[in-house]
């Protein structure tokens, strides 16, 4: 009997995933072998998709990328010499990509079926619960506290903060609330983690819950990713069928709710997504309130990212001290950066903080796909920074990131080549502003609109007095939406925008840097 | 033109079944979505009286989300992402094929109602840059060639046999 494992992530069912397993059962069927094949979650190595495994007695031998038109060869390889097929990749644990990574996230990553709880639990699922459920509350939230977990939704506030005042607030109801909108272009942790172990999202959501005194939970997810819907869904009915959710019996009843959003970028921003839930247009609330104090239908909530609450059953199974053992200064635990865009080996690679961006977009990443120089590299989503390969050897903490007005926000790198052109790309940040704007102050609605309308007058303007002065105006219009927006959606949109022109000013056709001072 | 009063049951039985739901209204718009195909203008007036909400608090919604349509959609959408990872790996050339190919701008749709285009930021599949969505499946590592081989199959679909 030969076991083979097919990722069913979405992403590489984009590549053909689904197609190579019909390939492998019609070919098993044809040669009257017997076949088991896994359709198991991705290990995030996407350079490889789809990625075949075999078991075998030494471990999980790979092949990749594997096509569907392989299929033959592979099997002829396969009962003969497989280590000398031209797709064979050794042991899949032992590829550097993979076999370097601190995975405690994704650590059941491509090994498991997203949807079988006996893998979830084989592989220590539902551990952090079990202990959890013996502490008091307090103990839960100091452990949170003690881990140094922040929020991994992009402002990256400490998690046990919120966890406490949401726990220290009176209230009959409360919620517990996932922001799993992900809107963010260049990532695809949560969606790689919803999609391929759904069951770790609920364990945290859970613990969440009794630690606060919540009874209901949502997770809030973008339209854009219907697998991970599905997964959530089919998740939450196991779940609740083999008494996790809604356990009247261990004190706490918590249940679970999939909800999913519309199309709106703005919504990932948490008071835009609590109204949201509450049935509104994602119009983003001012703060104070806290959500923490008058969140969902104005009661405490504790709303967090994917990450933040997937990570809790891992502090809890392992302890505090286990996970701030990982990271550096201010920044710890691990973060699984997205290395995405213009590069050789796109993937997921989980690593705690520290490491440098160079280490991630060279090491990693092997430099950009086309081949071509590197440019850039834009971390943190559509409202991140640029970063020049000058500035590359910049560790990867929350604090050295902030130093180079840049974020490492949800962990997602875009590497771009020396064709992207910058001033196209500020364009498209301020046109992304002004699409996206929730409308509620004029910084961010208006801003957005009239910095296009510079970046185009910059660009076509042949006279240097003029573009200097375009450049000025650019400027000044970077800093009122910084310091004039309600929220980070007008504030930030300046980052991309004020790195695109002080690092790339040829790109605007600017003379020096100095000539956009 | 559909006579849209065929849809009140679809409305009603998704109205029924979120009577209980808090804050129901994206679900009840999406499942109206799901089963009709669009949201009907004839749906308004009873979302608003179930949910006990104005006719305009309705429609303010409708329109602030990108996904919610009022009209019957082309028999196939194809969103192509225009996000930034997608973008350094040639999704401006690949749109400008797709405007070409189909005679159409970004948010076109052609005169024969078989497809519709539209703009996406993002599919998470940013590790397999240029991707696009062709009726809620996911192509990722698009060439120009894959890409318009799609759009024949979209268009060919059109004559009738
Ligand atoms: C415009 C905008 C978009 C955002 N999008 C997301 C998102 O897609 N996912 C997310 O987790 N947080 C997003 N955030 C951050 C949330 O507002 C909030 O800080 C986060 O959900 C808190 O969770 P955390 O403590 O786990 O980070 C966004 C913020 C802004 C201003
Ligand atoms: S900055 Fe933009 S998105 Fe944020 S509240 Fe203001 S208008 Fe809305
Ligand atoms: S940017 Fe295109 S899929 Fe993410």
């Amino acid at each position: 009997m030969l076991k083979l494992f097919v990722p069913c992530d979405s992403v590489a069912r984009a590549v053909g995933a689904d197609q190579l397993a019909d390939a492998l059962s019609a070919e098993a069927q044809r040669r009257q072998v017997e076949v088991q094949i896994h359709r198991t979650s991705s290990r995030g190595l996407y350079w490889l998709e789809p990625l075949l495994e075999v078991e075998t007695a030494e471990g999980r031998q790979g092949f990749g990328p594997v096509a569907a038109e392989d299929v033959a060869g592979l099997f002829d390889a396969l009962t003969a010499a497989p280590a000398e097929h031209p797709l064979a990749l050794g042991l899949v644990e032992q590829i550097p990509y993979l076999s370097s990574q601190q995975r405690l996230l994704f650590a059941r990553a491509g090994i498991t079926r997203p949807l079988s709880l006996d893998d979830y639990r084989n592989h220590g699922g539902f551990e952090g619960l079990a202990k959890a459920a013996l502490l008091e509350q307090a103990e839960v939230v100091a452990a949170v506290l003690d881990s140094g977990l922040r929020g991994r939704g992009g402002a990256a506030f400490p998690a046990g903060i919120k966890w406490r005042t949401v726990r220290d607030a009176p209230a009959v109801q409360k919620y517990v609330v996932c922001n799993a909108d992900e809107g963010d272009s260049g990532t695809f942790a949560d969606r790689m983690l919803m999609e391929g172990d759904p069951f770790l999202l609920i364990e945290g959501m859970i613990i969440a819950g009794l630690a606060v005194g919540a009874s209901k939970g949502y997770i809030y997810v973008r339209s854009e990713y219907p697998d991970a819907v599905h997964a959530l869904n089919e998740a939450v009915l196991l779940a609740r069928e083999a008494g996790y959710l809604d356990t009247t019996g261990s004190g706490v009843a918590f249940d679970l709710e999939v909800r999913v959003g519309a199309g709106a970028y703005i919504c990932g921003e948490e008071t835009a997504l609590l109204e949201s839930l509450e049935g509104k247009r994602g119009i983003v609330r001012a703060k104070p309130p806290l959500p923490a104090l008058e969140g969902l239908f104005g009661q405490p909530t504790l709303v967090h990212n994917v990450l933040t609450l997937a990570s809790v059953p891992i502090i809890m199974a392992k302890g505090a001290q286990f996970y701030r053992d990982f990271g550096m200064g201010r920044s710890l635990g691990t973060l699984p950066f997205q290395l995405a865009g213009n590069v050789r080996y796109g993937g997921l690679v989980e690593r705690a903080f520290g490491l440098t961006l160079r280490e991630l977009v060279e090491g990693y990443g092997g430099g950009t796909s086309s081949g071509r120089p590197l440019k850039a590299a834009q971390v943190g989503g559509p409202l991140g920074a640029w970063v020049p390969p000058s500035q590359f050897d910049t560790p990867l903490d929350y604090e050295a990131f902030a130093a180079l007005g840049a974020m490492i926000g949800h962990g997602g790198v875009v590497v771009a080549d020396d064709t992207l052109n910058m001033a196209n790309m500020a364009r498209f940040a301020l046109q992304f502003c002004a699409e996206e704007s929730c409308g509620k102050c004029t910084p961010c609605r208006i801003g957005s609109t009239r910095g296009m309308e510079v970046v185009d007058r910059l660009i076509a303007s042949s006279d240097p007095a003029y573009r200097a002065d375009q450049a000025n105006l650019l400027h000044d219009l970077c800093d009122t939406m910084q310091y004039g927006s309600l929220c980070a959606m007008g504030g930030m949109t300046s980052y991309p925008v004020a790195s695109a022109l002080k690092h790339f000013p040829a790109d605007f056709g600017l003379a020096s840097p100095e000539a956009a001072q | 033109m559909s006579d849209e009063t065929l849809d009140l049951p679809v409305i009603q039985r998704v109205l029924d079944h979120h009577r209980e739901t808090p804050g129901a209204l994206l679900p009840i718009l999406h499942a109206i979505q799901a089963g009709v195909g669009y949201i009907p203008d004839a749906a308004v007036p009873d979302i608003a009286h179930a949910l006990n909400l104005s006719q305009a608090e309705v429609r303010g919604v409708i329109t602030f989300y990108h996904d919610f349509r009022t009209a019957p959609p082309a028999r196939h959408i194809l969103r192509l992402c225009r996000a930034e990872s997608c973008k350094s790996r040639g999704a401006e050339t690949l749109a400008a094929q797709l405007r070409e190919q189909l005679g159409l701008d970004d948010h076109g749709t052609s005169a024969d109602g078989a497809v519709s285009l539209r703009p996406v930021y993002c599919l998470g599949a940013c590790a397999c840059s240029p991707a696009l969505e062709l009726d809620g499946q996911v192509h990722a590592r698009l060439t120009p060639e894959r890409l318009s081989a799609l759009v024949s199959g979209c268009l060919q679909e059109v004559k009738p046999c």
